[in-house]
């Protein structure tokens, strides 16, 4: 998925102080390029699987899938999610999902 | 443009691609079912925030990453004054004399690894392997190792043996935390 990053789309967006999108349901693959683009990550097919998996996890059950089910059900492995996002995989496909800060333990 | 704000705000939260400034070390002491699973799942935890985690098992703790002994991992049923029927029935707090009774120790851990299982927490040989992956380097004590007639081949893949001393060294600027 290429998509064009365009930044000023996150202008009129609520963010919490943790940076976490607070409506999750305005969320676009395009907000999620520009928000990844702050992060500093190049988004390749494997990421936008991971976001996709996540996306479609919160629209099922209504919240972020934890870590572990990424890789049971969404089958990305484990060493494969911290590759792609090295400084912490379940914040930040969390943040780049437009969703909350995941609470969960595993 | 975005507000610098709003750019701050989602940078606030990440360090990827940077090595992050913060790390945790883990000392892994216990042997024992519900001693073992807090270190794993708090390195989890971490490695899931971006923290560089250090385990050190030591002792009994050990028995956690050798090949031989991490499937058998049990409750100890003796010595907890805690020991509860939770969440079957949280009010019936099993006596200390009732801990002794053979086949209890089995009927605990068969329990709690149902709980855990539930809340789908992997069981320990699972979760040492998906703490190597995620990055979280494992260390066995090398005291506790001669003590126990253990070589490197004892234990899991992708742990590795360290002295006490070596241990300063790399929790030299982390965070430690004893189990």
């Amino acid at each position: 998925m290429t998509l064009t990053i365009d930044l000023s789309i996150l202008e009129n967006l609520e963010f919490d102080d943790d940076g976490f999108m607070v409506d999750h349901d305005v969320w676009t693959p395009e907000i999620g390029a520009a928000i990844a683009a702050v992060l500093e990550i190049e988004m390749s097919a494997r990421h936008w699987d991971v976001i996709n998996f996540v996306r479609k996890e919160y629209e099922t059950n209504g919240e972020a899938p934890t870590l572990r089910r990424i890789t049971k059900a969404g089958g990305i492995p484990t060493k494969e999610l911290y590759t792609l996002f090295t400084g912490g995989p379940a914040k930040i496909a969390a943040q780049v999902a437009g969703l909350a800060k995941p609470t969960g333990c595993i | 443009m975005a507000t610098p704000s709003v750019l701050d705000k989602i940078k606030g939260q990440s360090s990827n691609g940077k090595s992050t400034a913060r790390k945790l070390c883990l000392v892994a002491s216990k042997g024992s079912l519900d001693m073992a699973y807090p270190p794993l799942i708090l390195a989890n935890a971490a490695r899931m925030s971006g923290i560089d985690v250090d385990i050190y098992f030591t002792f009994w703790g050990l028995d956690i990453i050798t090949k031989s002994k991490m499937n058998k991992v049990n409750m100890s049923t003796v010595g907890n004054p805690a020991f509860s029927m939770a969440p079957y029935a949280p009010w019936f707090k099993i006596p200390t004399w009732m801990g002794i009774i053979p086949g209890m120790s089995r009927i605990a851990t068969w329990m709690m690894n149902r709980e855990i299982a539930k809340l789908d927490f992997p069981p320990i040989p699972e979760f040492i392997e998906t703490l190597v992956d995620t990055g979280a380097r494992l260390y066995g004590c090398k005291m506790s190792m001669d003590m126990m007639n253990l070589t490197e081949d004892d234990l899991v893949d992708g742990a590795e043996i360290l002295g006490a001393m070596e241990f300063m060294e790399i929790s030299k600027d982390a965070q430690v935390m004893f189990v």
